[in-house]
């Protein structure tokens, strides 16, 4: 047997092994190696197809792995520098899920920015847990929310004695970072466990001069997005843990919700980005780093854009910046960022991560090159020429500081009904409302609606957000808990 | 001895040419750069195995991509030109006394030393005073430009590879910014006979309709480009290719040329009735 080191990738080792061996197929998955469906296989790739398989002895299972998955996971646990690393086919999403369930149960109180991922809310209304938020700081200008200031963090701990665990994102969608290794210090010194969404900081591991990791930090878990940064198909992700985690018992969480059919497709996606990040992750980080820094100085050379970086870093609610993202403000040229995002595309055929009301961010990963960074600033600039104007007819953006009344899952299972968004001020809220992208909650389940959030989402739309979470797809109508005012 | 140069022009039709020898291969940053000798078009570059000039026909796609807006603009003074690292249409334009200066902006520095030392029929005008030249994306220098040229001349490799950001609404906008009020762009346009060439002709001109006032098509026989059918575009805020063109001031000036005159000028501009339906196709959606 070889010995397991980076350069080895168990899973796809032992798919290429299990091709050779000519098995006859009497399982599922049912296309029986693309045979079945021709048209896909035209779409997709015999090669592809092939390698759509189900669990069997030869290839291990990821509910129970002991094999080559095992091994895949030791591999990623050692190159992430964590105790253990779960290979996970349900997206950060899943990742993040049973992060958040293995830390709090039913009644059980989690710290944790307002800024944090739908998926972190949706987790709250399965297991029942309720969000101690902590107001994450705002910059003004930029109308984006920052990081946790670690002295509120501090306060919500003290007003919160009995909450477990503390929920940190590293780094926001915007590459903003906390202070991440005195936040860890302080959830253990008062006993509860430091949770990182790393769905952005992949690169984090590898990369130089970047923000600390979760792990390296000292967190006890991260749900870190491999195919974001990383590189791996969309869809797969990892969740690693630190010493203090029972392997076991986050094993029968995940298991909880994960599908029993894991797709090899995703699970050797992860396995060989892994191997490429541990061998070559430090120098292809540095290229994205180099590329982005360019691209920053071009940009704010065109005027009117704001390409922000380290100078935001204020030792506090900035206490880091991820120098990969390339986020612009654009609100001086008169241009909310979801415009500048559909001119983009529409316009020029150029697709970004996302626009918010003032800002647009172009995500840089290691399958950039130089010609299309060139084509993205020349972009910008082309759209300031034809399309500035006057900044002043666009809405100021403000932190909203939640008023959560109920726990999530109360409000989300409680008594309902359905109301004009006009009307619902008052009334606590039972469903999400989010801007896609960036994912982010205006309202979750539990919290009480005000007449300035029913601004923000009519503004949000009318700008050409897209709004998801309610029932009523339009977001015309909200449903609220039955019962009147508060 | 059986040597041979093919370059597919589409996945089921091939040129060849019987090459000689082979001049030179190399490999730069940015593509493959291949010379050979040839007895029937003389020596011929290519890059990533595509085309771009022969000894033979080169004067056709250099003549015509630069005396046509020479004859139109009344005074060309500055003159930006995209590419054109092998020196042909440097050579052509330094035939003009009233152009003050040339920026000429190659992406690939290799592509200008081999021309110079493989091709010097081609790049013996490269060391012209009046020539700077500027190695960097085209994409990159032209953003910082504005109100600047008479004439910018946009002489791209396809719309794949390295020149992909050429054939893009971003540039296209970009140079309407760096021609002045009277500036005229032209480009090569592509083929309109092939399916893939064809789509890339129709997506060039689309941007260039929506960047410019006045949008013409003109065309060429060019042998050893894929169906010798070849398109450019003249692209201008003033002047229209025919109504503005100076006649008997561009004959005066004595100029002997292989393939243009402005009789060919004229007449270049009278496009098959598929081609005019495919550029109508593009320009009625806007």
């Amino acid at each position: 047997m070889k010995k397991l080191s980076q350069e080895r990738a168990p899973i796809y080792e032992a798919l290429e092994q299990f091709q050779k061996m000519r098995i006859v197929p009497f399982d599922v998955p049912g296309h029986k190696r693309g045979r079945g469906n021709p048209e896909l296989t035209a779409l997709l790739g015999e090669t592809c197809m092939q390698m759509d398989v189900n669990s069997m002895k030869p290839l291990d299972n990821l509910c129970h792995p002991v094999s080559v998955i095992a091994d895949a996971e030791r591999l990623a646990a050692e190159a992430f520098g964590a105790a253990h690393a779960f290979l996970m086919v349900g997206g950060t999403t899943s990742a993040v899920q049973s992060m958040v369930m293995t830390a709090v149960k039913r009644g059980e109180k989690i710290i944790l920015p307002r800024n944090v991922h739908r998926s972190v809310m949706g987790a709250m209304v399965l297991c029942g847990a309720v969000p101690v938020y902590v107001n994450p700081a705002g910059d003004k200008r930029l109308g984006i929310p920052l990081g946790m200031r670690t002295e509120d963090v501090e306060r919500a701990i003290r007003e919160n004695p009995d909450a477990k665990a503390i929920l940190v994102n590293n780094p926001t969608y915007y590459g903003i970072c906390s202070d991440l290794r005195s936040i860890v210090a302080l959830a253990h010194r008062h006993g509860m466990l430091c949770l990182a969404d790393e769905a952005h900081g992949t690169h984090f591991y590898f990369g130089e001069n970047l923000p600390v990791s979760a792990m390296a930090a000292g967190a006890d878990m991260a749900a870190v997005s491999m195919h974001k940064s990383g590189g791996s198909l969309t869809q797969s992700s990892l969740l690693l843990t630190g010493s203090a985690m029972s392997p076991g018992y986050v094993r029968q969480i995940i298991n909880l919700t994960q599908t029993t059919s894991g797709s090899y497709l995703l699970l050797s996606s992860l396995d060989i980005s892994r191997r490429n990040l541990a061998l070559r992750g430090k120098d292809a980080f540095a290229r994205v780093v180099e590329m982005a820094e360019y691209a920053r100085s071009e940009i704010n050379r065109i005027g009117g854009y704001y390409a922000y970086s380290k100078e935001l870093i204020n030792g506090d609610s900035v206490y880091d910046f991820d120098v990969t993202k390339l986020s612009v403000h654009t609100r001086d040229i008169g241009l909310a960022g979801i415009e500048v995002y559909d001119l983009l595309r529409d316009e020029y055929d150029i697709q970004i991560e996302f626009g918010d009301l003032g800002n647009i961010l172009a995500y840089l990963s290691i399958g950039d090159r130089q010609r299309e960074v060139e084509r993205l600033v020349s972009a910008l600039s082309e759209v300031r020429r034809r399309f500035c104007r006057d900044k002043s007819a666009l809405m100021d953006y403000d932190y909203i500081d939640p008023l959560v009344v109920l726990s999530p899952q109360d409000a989300f299972y409680g008594e309902k009904e359905s109301l004009p968004l006009r009307e619902s001020a008052g009334r606590i809220c039972s469903e999400f409302v989010m801007c896609y992208p960036p994912g982010i909650p205006i309202l979750t389940p539990g919290e009480q609606i005000t007449d300035e959030i029913i601004s923000y989402i009519e503004y949000a739309k009318q700008k050409g957000c897209s709004m998801t979470g309610p029932e009523d797809p339009q977001v015309e109508h909200l449903n609220v808990l039955k019962g009147g005012r508060k | 001895m059986n040597f041979w140069f093919s370059e597919k022009h589409t996945p089921n039709v091939k040129l060849s040419i019987r090459v000689d020898r082979q001049l030179y291969s190399g490999k730069s940053e940015f593509q493959r750069i291949d010379v050979f000798e040839s007895p029937e078009f003389g020596r011929f570059l290519t890059l990533d195995g595509y085309m771009m000039l022969t000894e033979k026909d080169e004067f056709i796609y250099h003549e015509m991509i630069t005396h046509v807006p020479m004859a139109v603009h009344p005074s060309v003074k500055q003159v930006l030109v995209i590419g054109a690292g092998d020196g042909g249409v440097i050579q052509e334009l330094t035939r003009y006394p009233e152009i003050e200066h040339i920026d000429m902006v190659e992406i690939d520095p290799l592509v200008v030393e081999v021309s110079r030392r493989y091709l010097p029929k081609t790049a013996c005008r490269l060391d012209d005073e009046r020539l700077t030249i500027h190695y960097e994306d085209g994409l990159r220098f032209i953003r910082s430009c504005e109100n600047a040229y008479d004439l910018i001349i946009v002489d791209s490799t396809d719309p794949f590879g390295p020149g992909e950001g050429l054939f893009t609404r971003e540039f296209y906008g970009n140079c309407y910014k760096a021609l002045k009020e009277d500036g005229i762009m032209v480009n090569q346009h592509e083929s309109p006979f092939y399916d893939a060439d064809a789509e890339a002709c129709k997506r060039a001109h689309k941007r260039i309709v929506e960047s410019f006032p006045i949008s013409r098509v003109y065309q060429a026989h060019i042998p050893t480009y894929p169906s010798g059918h070849w398109l450019f575009g003249f692209a201008s805020k003033k002047y229209h290719p025919l109504k503005d063109l100076k006649e008997t001031a561009w004959n005066l000036r004595g100029l002997s040329c292989r393939y243009y005159t402005t009789t060919l000028h004229k007449g270049a501009f009278y496009l098959p009735a598929y081609v005019e339906e495919m550029l109508e196709d593009v320009e009625g959606k806007y």
